[in-house]
């Protein structure tokens, strides 16, 4: 039961990982985006399409991925995004919902409706022995990939001249721009840097699970609720919302093993009833 | 420093500004008074690159400025201290002083600096801005308006929605930096504290200046004439 219970943990680590891109825009940015769970998949198909064309690791893929990624956010804010801003809610939502639609049929199209995954060799078997507990490295590697991107955001976005530039611009872009901030440049980075980060969640997602079209809007799901159990705005609440999920998830499977993702949702549900606000709501909205 | 000339300007089909004349002296302090809807805010608008004018210049020590985005006018030295302070409420009051140095542009205002001629505001430098009272978070947004090194120093209603006990706290701030050879505009609603602070005035009406005098000699009958359009 223990090893279930950190096997769920480890698990919440990388739906963490899910949400830290969501938790950017939706907290920092305060810019929804539908398709989040959509670009996962579709970094996890690009990390595949490199695999099989020039034969390397997973692990060796991501820094490929990662920048192209970063690219596609930037274009995506730059071209798409952008032109839905201060304009109310509901833009924002139906053009990152179409876009979600067109991304999988795209990936449809490009890469079949096949279930795929990552192969990650080795690592995907390798266990070390804690006590009577037996954990996978490759679980143990995600979490310690996630605290360290964690970590990284949460300094760039908390004290980086880059990082107040977003913050501002989220708050006022009238007034950022008075101060010379070039807030359409400033959001297109942080956009990238979203995407970029949900590349390395899908590759370590594609190695110990399968994936195909029409799984992202479950990682969005899940992406969502780890974001709004920790709360808005808070990068490290991100991390323990997405863990939380993970371990009720692992305490349903206990339960009856189909249970694990009702039980999850359950969790959220009360979350947000109780604290609406998330664990760790560091402001509110102006 | 400042020299407008014949500025227009419009709100979409809406016309505000109609030949706009203005010239500030290098280290002058102005008074730009006006009812509301004379012009004030879309002046600073056209000045700071918020509002693009349709015709006229603005320019600044020599420069001209007419026509460019906020943040290349901002690296010339011009600042705006926007009506209603809109200070970022989730950044600390050190952050929001921080934000106003992202131009880089060289000059002798930084942190410490401001901190000296503000120590209120040093005492809640960790403090998000919104815990701030309105004459403190006053003084914030002056002090980062000052963190960009403006040579220009555009005020827009500093005292609205303040206590008057606030505003004197704001205004004597304000005094201290007369002498610092920052040219400085006003915008203010309050006619007698707005000629106690500056060295001249420039009254506003129906979108061009219809009447400016050095403030120590200001006539107010004069200047209450040309405020409300009467001869």
């Amino acid at each position: 039961m223990l090893e279930t219970l950190i096997n769920g943990a480890l698990v919440g680590a990388l739906y963490g990982l899910y949400g830290l891109g969501l938790s950017l825009c939706l907290g920092l940015m305060r810019q929804i985006n539908l398709a989040h769970g959509d670009f996962i998949i579709f970094s996890a198909f690009i990390a595949l399409q490199l695999m099989t064309h020039f034969g390397i690791h997973p692990l060796l893929a991501l820094p490929i991925v990662a920048p192209i990624m970063f690219v596609v956010g930037w274009l995506l804010q730059r071209f798409v995004m952008e032109r839905t801003l201060g304009r109310g809610e509901m833009p924002p939502i139906l053009v990152s919902f179409g876009l979600s639609v067109i991304l999988q049929n795209v990936m449809l199209e490009l890469f079949s409706a096949d279930t795929k995954s990552l192969d990650p060799g080795a690592l995907g078997t390798a266990a070390v022995n804690l006590g009577s507990v037996a954990i996978g490295v490759l679980p143990l590697l995600t979490l310690a990939v996630a605290v360290g991107i964690f970590a990284l955001t949460a300094a760039v976005f908390g004290s980086t001249r880059f990082g107040r530039a977003v913050r501002a611009t989220s708050d006022n872009e009238a007034v950022a721009q008075l101060m010379g901030i070039r807030t359409r440049r400033v959001f297109a980075n942080a956009m990238g840097a979203a995407l970029a980060i949900s590349a390395i969640a899908a590759i370590f997602y594609g190695m110990r699970g399968t994936f195909d079209p029409s799984t992202g809007p479950e990682r969005m799901l899940f992406a969502f609720e780890a974001v709004i159990l920790g709360g808005l705005g808070s990068i490290w609440g991100t991390l323990a919302g997405g863990i939380i999920l993970g371990i009720a998830q692992a305490a349903g499977t206990l339960i009856i093993p189909s249970l694990g993702p009702l039980v999850g949702h359950i969790v959220f549900l009360i979350g947000l009833l109780l604290m609406p606000g998330g664990l760790f709501t560091k402001r509110i909205r102006a | 420093m400042i020299s407008i000339t014949d500025l227009r300007a419009a709100y979409g089909p809406l016309p505000v500004l109609f030949g706009l004349d203005l010239n500030v002296a290098r280290g002058e302090t102005l008074a730009l008074i006006g009812a509301n809807g004379a012009g004030k805010t879309t002046t600073f608008a056209v000045m700071t690159g918020r509002l693009k004018p349709q015709a006229g210049s603005v320019s600044v020590a020599g420069r001209d400025i007419a026509g460019l985005t906020p943040m290349d006018i901002v690296s010339h030295g011009l600042a705006l201290v926007p009506e209603g302070r809109q200070l970022f409420p989730s950044l600390t009051v050190e952050e929001n002083l921080v934000v106003g140095a992202h131009s880089r542009r060289a000059g002798a205002w930084h942190l410490e600096r401001v901190y000296e001629i503000f120590p209120t505001v040093a005492e809640f430098r960790k403090r998000p801005s919104t815990a701030l009272s309105g004459g403190q978070q006053q003084l914030v947004a002056i002090g980062r308006a000052l963190m960009s090194n403006p040579e220009v120093l555009l005020c827009d209603e500093l005292s609205l929605g303040l206590s008057p006990a606030a505003v004197d706290v704001v205004y004597s701030a304000l005094q201290k930096l007369r002498g610092a050879g920052l040219t400085t505009v006003i915008v203010e609603q309050d006619i007698a504290r707005a000629l106690a602070f500056s060295d001249r005035f420039a009254c506003m009406r129906h979108g061009r200046i219809v009447l400016s005098g050095s403030s120590t000699a200001a006539d107010r009958t004069e200047i209450s004439n040309a405020y409300f359009g009467m001869r």
